[in-house]
């Protein structure tokens, strides 16, 4: 590198022509701000596959995608309470809590810290309450009624209850005469779409 | 794991199994190994809702966890394994493999144990029979029977294998605590397991029972959520579970790769000797082998199916031609037995990652660059001088797609100096394409625009999330009108609630979101190549 130096002050210390361009070739503009975004293509893409077996495999993904967010895998925080108790609370269930999980899964195959506790459906809970409270009713009223009556309305309770499982029963489920729609506070209105607050919402 | 592998995991996640295990997996894969205190202290959640997730990932076989660095007695260590979080984008067409394969029936249980992550064999075999007798008009059900026939079939051909037990459920009594985990560097391979394939002797007699339907549809989601997630009912084998083998089914779309390529390059017949050739040495041949099992023309000519005397020439030149093509599909390891005849996996792997290689600079750059790309990877190292000359490409235009090339990573340069110091003018350099490193390249790539797709589509729904809302509430209403059997003029009504600009920017919304789930499957298929290429060359060393 020393030795070529002495030669001329014109001369560059490697041969032009090796790099590919001649002299006085203009060459690329240097950049002076980062690439584009979504620089213009030069060609156009190939269009997609199509045909019955992409259809179906597409219709397949939307499915999977939509029956995903209804398993019990899907896992959503509970909503922590930041304001003054309400009276609706007591009416508002179904909600999910942090501390129990929804499926069961078998606990032998997975360590034992994970263990949680499994939330039990609710239903049975609900329904073993009110037996008991009927039947202390019931036994209230023994003192006045034959037992007979009795027994024919414990018979009905019971047989009410399986027939009730299958109605559909939003409002028998808190022993409340109002649809559960009566208890929303209003709380999750507008909840979800906090950010882009700039368009307004009729 | 790199950053776009990252991100790609972190969707998934998010989009199957929502935002708290998706910022616990994505903790989890970032930093490694961690124990479950240091993972509820790092990403700031409550402990239950890790555990929560942990247990969903744990399931799903995504998350393996073993005794930590301290040993035995230390706490428990958990691992995301991120190539099961990347199957779940290849979900749909293990279960359109399945369906083409084994009907309907096997469609339902595969999608059924792939949603569950493990089953047993008796509840997959309920739920599946209740799912398809809810199709079937009234009056029908699905017997058991049948769905165990088909369950059984699936096991033989290993495309379900048991999940290998763990060191501490081998203990018979429930919760020994004693007994130490296995240590967290290997995780027991499925396959080591001498009854992976064993189908366990249950009693399963029964139909499927259908659901009486009800006025509103969300009883039937909670009737069928309970009756989906009860594992209480106690059936003869509990603690076997059953899951996917995704190996096998990797191997069955590397089949079908080659065949449909040997298809498109030759002709029909060569591709049904190929078929044929595959599918005999389905068991004998291990899962990473460089070729099939040896076989000879003879074999080849009984299992095919058309077999007519007079075809047996017409196989042989079918055989030779397989073997002169440059593609390499198909050698000739031998003369015995009419011609002993092997298909070359790896080589077939890797033509077809060339392939894919070409198609994408043709696609992107242009034929003519496409031109000098194939030159390079055929003669490996040339000067810009050769370059021009050997693609017949004028100077200036083949300077300007070499150095477009070289920009993007797609071509290197390699400098060979003729003297001590490295003098540009007295120093060769070389233009080279490697494929392999190219190949992850281009995969890492793909990662990066199946995470685009996903977060386009998210974008979208967004956008229009009040006139999606607005849309279900009204096919909402309209299903209940229907049902209590309403006059048309309250359909017509209701139908135009959603007004006619509503209507199209509806339709245009699920076009693009058609397209856009559409592209993810298309690019995950060149996902599958690459990395089958890139896995092949790993095995062969």
């Amino acid at each position: 590198m020393a030795g070529s130096r002495g030669r001329g002050r014109s001369q560059f210390s490697f041969s032009v022509d090796a790099l590919g361009f001649g002299r006085g070739d203009c060459l690329p503009s240097s950049a002076h701000t980062p690439s584009p975004l979504y620089p213009p293509m030069q060609f156009r893409p190939v269009p997609l596959h199509t045909g019955e077996e992409v259809d179906y495999m597409l219709a397949l993904k939307q499915e999977l995608r939509a029956s995903s967010k209804n398993l019990p895998f899907h896992i959503k925080a509970a909503r922590t309470k930041t304001d003054v108790a309400r009276y609706s609370d007591k009416y508002q269930n179904g909600e999910t809590k942090n501390n129990c999980i929804e499926w069961s899964p078998d606990w032998s195959r997975m360590p034992k810290e994970l263990c949680i506790k499994v939330r039990k459906p609710r239903k049975t809970g609900e329904r073993n309450s009110i037996i008991i409270i009927t039947n202390t009713l019931e036994k209230r009223e023994e003192e006045q009624h034959s037992e007979e009556e009795e027994d024919e309305e414990k018979k009905k309770q019971n047989e009410e209850e399986p027939d009730a499982d299958e109605d559909y029963d939003e409002e028998e489920l808190e022993d409340t005469d109002y649809i559960m729609s009566y208890f929303d506070n209003g709380e999750d209105f507008g909840a979800d779409s906090e950010d882009n607050m700039d368009e307004a919402v009729y | 794991m790199t950053t776009q592998e990252v991100r790609l995991c972190g969707l998934l996640l998010q989009e199957h199994f929502g935002n708290v295990v998706e910022k616990v997996g994505t903790h989890l894969i970032r930093s490694g190994v961690l124990t479950l205190r240091a993972l509820a202290h790092e990403t700031k959640l409550p402990l239950d809702l890790v555990k929560k997730s942990l247990c969903v990932l744990v399931q799903h076989g995504m998350c393996t966890f073993g005794a930590g660095r301290r040993g035995p007695a230390g706490p428990v260590e958990y691992r995301i394994n991120c190539e099961h979080v990347f199957h779940m984008l290849r979900y749909p067409r293990y279960i359109y493999t399945a369906k083409s394969l084994y009907g309907d029936t096997g469609e339902l249980i595969v999608e059924e144990i792939l949603q569950r992550g493990h089953m047993t064999m008796s509840s997959t075999v309920k739920t599946v029979a209740d799912r398809l007798t809810h199709n079937m008009p009234e009056g029908q059900s699905m017997d058991y029977s049948e769905v165990v026939s088909v369950f059984s079939q699936l096991v033989e051909t290993h495309f379900l294998q048991r999940c290998p037990p763990l060191a501490s459920a081998g203990s018979s009594s429930s919760g020994a605590v004693d007994t130490p985990l296995p240590v967290a560097t290997q995780p027991t391979e499925p396959e080591s397991h001498p009854d992976c394939y064993k189908l366990p002797y249950i009693n399963l007699t029964g139909q499927g029972k259908r659901r009486r339907s009800s006025e509103d549809g969300e009883a039937d989601q909670c009737a069928a959520k309970k009756a989906r997630t009860d594992n209480s009912e106690c059936g003869d084998d509990d603690g076997i579970y059953w899951q996917v083998n995704f190996q096998r089914f990797h191997l069955h779309f590397r089949d079908q790769a080659i065949i449909s390529a040997v298809s498109c390059k030759l002709d029909q017949s060569s591709s049904e000797i190929v078929r044929t050739m595959l599918r005999m040495s389905e068991g004998t041949t291990p899962a990473h082998a460089a070729f099939t099992q040896a076989l000879s023309a003879n074999e080849i000519f009984r299992a095919l199916l058309s077999r007519s005397p007079d075809a047996r020439p017409i196989l042989d030149q079918y055989l030779s031609l397989l073997v002169d093509d440059p593609m390499e599909f198909v050698g000739k390891t031998g003369d015995s037995g009419g011609g002993m005849y092997v298909v070359n996996l790896h080589r077939a792997l890797a033509n077809l990652a060339r392939a894919t290689l070409e198609s994408v600079v043709q696609e992107r750059f242009g034929s003519r660059s496409a031109r000098i790309f194939r030159l390079l990877l055929r003669k490996r190292h040339l000067e810009q001088k050769q370059v021009e000359d050997f693609a017949m490409i004028p100077a200036k235009e083949a300077k300007d797609m070499l150095y477009k090339l070289l920009s993007e990573n797609l071509v290197q340069l390699q400098e060979i100096p003729k003297t001590p110091d490295y003098a540009p003018s007295r120093t060769f350099y070389l233009y080279t394409v490697n494929q392999l490193p190219t190949a992850r390249l281009l995969l890492q790539h793909c990662y990066k625009t199946v995470g685009n797709l996903i977060e386009r589509r998210l974008y979208e729904t967004k956008e229009n999330k009040r006139l999606l809302e607005k849309s279900q509430r009204i096919e909402a209403i309209l299903a209940s009108l229907q049902a209590t059997g309403a006059e048309a003029a309250q359909l017509t009504e209701v139908e135009e609630m959603i007004t006619v600009p509503e209507r199209q920017q509806l339709e245009s919304l699920r076009h693009h979101i058609n397209k856009l789930d559409s592209s993810e499957n298309q690019v995950d298929e060149t996902i599958f190549l690459l990395k089958s290429y890139i896995n092949s060359t790993q095995a062969s060393r």
